[in-house]
């Protein structure tokens, strides 16, 4: 679950770094857009990994969060015109407090019951979302969320994208660094054991609950930003079911996996897409391929690569 | 009672509570939607239930088999003339067919993996009989016509009522107590009943396990054909229709307790009364009546109604 802090790992990281801040110059519109959505995605699934890879509870929910999110930072950006930065904060603080309530109530379960917890909540929020048509817009969706002028830009937004996805990462990865995420490993191998050694495995299991639903709150809010609006898809289950598919297709026994499953799948779908009309097939496919034999993702299977190599020469 | 009503409609903003404390027969008839809708939801979620009680797997693709048994239906009385009983038939052997394929291709390999594997790959599941619904049958939505016989009406003497409602209303309890029967009174349903408690040991015995398990699936994926098959009348087959499915048998599955039969079916009943009277109270919020309800069942009772704790020491 470490991943250790060597000299390969800073260097790939300042590598990832420099060619985050070098792609608009590559001069391609679409390359900054389809890069901007990478990195929302790969937030959101990083931030679901805290509650599935470090507590070991499995959420099949995390897009309400996305959800409560985005409409927040839409509804108070847009009819309520309020200033980005006051906007952003509150949209964080909203998701932090609703997700405290839920978590209040999921984390009493374990296992299956709290993965189907979970869900019910996150349809509550769809249903809400759904029928509240004259605050959310219902299922014609929230369109035309007003944004500062500076970030309406499109290289603008790509670096404020940036700016804010790299700092979260980096908090995330303080989060996930800490004695706290120790207890939370500790938590999830073995809970009765961690409850003996005097860790409130509850209040852990909260507190993870809560760090991810509020990161992938503020990158619901990114993503109404983008997209100029918000729709309840967002956060239909099958949303939390693609979310979780990016945490483990990447790999959730380690931290970087969840972003790296998120952008090879969005870019995946993108380049079916153009072939075929069959993306769920394809997703179904990659699926069961994961499951049956990467149970580690890619990173798992680049580490399994790796050992191998090093093993021979 | 006149004040009082115009208080209701004036303060409260619910014109339809109004009618409905006013009107007795407009009440017995959303009580009838209630039990009709929950009965045909009992139908489809008992397989779900059953599926969980003895291989302990959520199977999210339960929705799909549903879907799968309303196209079916369409295909067989729309397209082959037969009539709406053999259709009916039909998407019960279909689907079980089909989860023979799937439990002897895929499930037999994931019944030792871990919870979320499990529920993963019947999500895989889920994309993929989608874009095989699909292929089959395109993206219309098809209209299935009521069976001769049950289209019309019937007098119950203070009100007139769907007779293929009521005819819904009588099937539910009698799978229900079909099910009961052979799951309390007969020898398969004691090995089933066992299964759920001991794998290992009921192997010992001399049981073959993974047949139980096999036939287990059979039963519940023919339940949810049939009961997309009841259901098309008045739910037109389109695609998407498994995605809403398998939420709302969720939620009454829950609210139940997960592999309570006798759970099953008071959750359905339950669920059906909250969705009808809720839309007539609050027009249009019924979904979030639903889930509503599911959360105050969890907040009392964490494992449902009928449902056990789950025997793990946090």
């Amino acid at each position: 679950m470490t991943d250790p802090i060597d000299r390969a790992g800073i260097i790939l990281c300042l590598i990832s770094l420099a060619t985050l801040i070098l792609i608009p110059a590559v001069g391609s519109n679409y390359l900054v857009d389809v890069t901007t959505e990478i990195l929302i995605y790969s937030l959101f699934a990083l931030s679901l990994n805290v509650i599935i890879g470090y507590s070991g509870n499995v959420s099949f929910g995390h897009a309400a969060y996305f959800a409560i999110g985005g409409y927040t930072n839409a509804i108070l950006l847009t009819t309520y015109a309020w200033p980005l930065v006051a906007s952003l904060l509150a949209s964080i603080t909203v998701t932090m407090f609703i997700t405290g309530i839920v978590a209040y109530f999921c984390t009493r379960l374990t296992d299956i019951y709290f993965a189907m917890l979970t869900l019910a909540f996150s349809m509550l929020v769809w249903a809400i979302a759904f029928k509240w048509r004259s605050v959310t817009g219902g299922d014609d969706g929230f369109v035309g969320i007003t944004i500062p002028e500076i970030l309406d830009q499109r290289i603008n937004f790509y670096y404020f994208t940036v700016l804010v996805v790299v700092f979260s990462t980096w908090i995330l990865w303080l989060i996930c660094h800490s004695a706290f995420a120790r207890s939370l490993l500790a938590v999830r191998e073995n809970p009765t054991r961690a409850g003996f050694v005097g860790i409130n495995t509850r209040l852990m299991r909260w507190w993870a609950f809560v760090v991810a639903g509020t990161f992938a709150g503020l990158a619901g809010a990114l993503f109404a930003m983008l997209h100029r609006g918000m729709y309840v898809e967002s956060a239909f289950w099958t949303q939390s079911a693609t979310v979780l598919i990016m945490t483990l297709l990447g790999g959730m026994f380690s931290f970087f996996g969840p972003a790296i499953g998120a952008a090879t799948l969005f870019l995946l779908e993108r380049i079916t897409n153009e072939y075929t009309e069959y993306w769920p097939t394809v997703l179904g496919l990659i699926l069961i391929v994961i499951l049956l034999f990467l149970p580690d993702g890619l990173v798992g299977l680049v580490t399994k690569i790796r050992n191998y190599w090093t093993r021979e020469h | 009672m006149e004040p009082f009503l115009e208080f209701i409609r004036e303060n409260l903003g619910s014109p339809g509570l109004a009618i409905l404390i006013s009107n007795p027969q407009f009440a017995f008839i959303q009580l009838l939607n209630s039990i009709s809708m929950g009965m045909n939801y009992f139908i489809i979620a008992a397989g779900l239930s059953l599926i969980f009680g003895v291989l302990k797997v959520i199977n999210f693709a339960h929705g799909a088999f549903y879907m799968f048994g309303a196209y079916i239906t369409y295909s067989v009385t729309e397209l082959m003339g037969l009539s709406f009983f053999w259709a009916v038939l039909a998407a019960a052997i279909g689907l079980m067919l089909m989860a023979l394929i799937i439990e002897r291709c895929l499930f037999q390999f994931i019944y030792d993996k871990e919870h979320l594997m499990q529920l993963l790959l019947t999500f895989a599941l889920v994309l993929i009989l989608g874009d095989l619904a699909k292929i089959i049958w395109g993206t219309d939505q098809y209209s299935v016509a009521y069976p001769a016989g049950l289209a019309g009406a019937t007098n119950l003497g203070i009100t007139f009522y769907p007779s293929y409602r009521l005819m819904l209303c009588v099937l539910g309890p009698a799978i229900f107590i079909a099910l009961w029967l052979f799951i309390e009174r007969t020898r398969w349903g004691r090995i089933t009943k066992a299964a759920t408690q001991d794998r290992d040991m009921l192997s010992a015995l001399g049981i073959n396990v993974p047949v139980i398990y096999t036939i287990v699936f059979l039963i519940g994926s023919a339940l949810a054909g049939m009961g997309g098959a009841l259901a098309s009348p008045f739910n037109s087959p389109a695609p998407g229709m498994d995605a809403n499915i398998i939420v709302e048998c969720f939620v009454i599955v829950i609210i139940g307790g997960l592999g309570s039969l006798w759970g099953t079916f008071v959750g359905a009943l339950i669920f059906g009364l909250v969705f009808n009277f809720g839309s007539v109270i609050v027009p249009n919020a019924q979904d979030v009546f639903a889930f509503l309800l599911l959360l105050i069942v969890l907040l009392i009772r964490p494992w449902g109604l009928y449902g056990r704790a789950e025997s793990e020491g946090q």
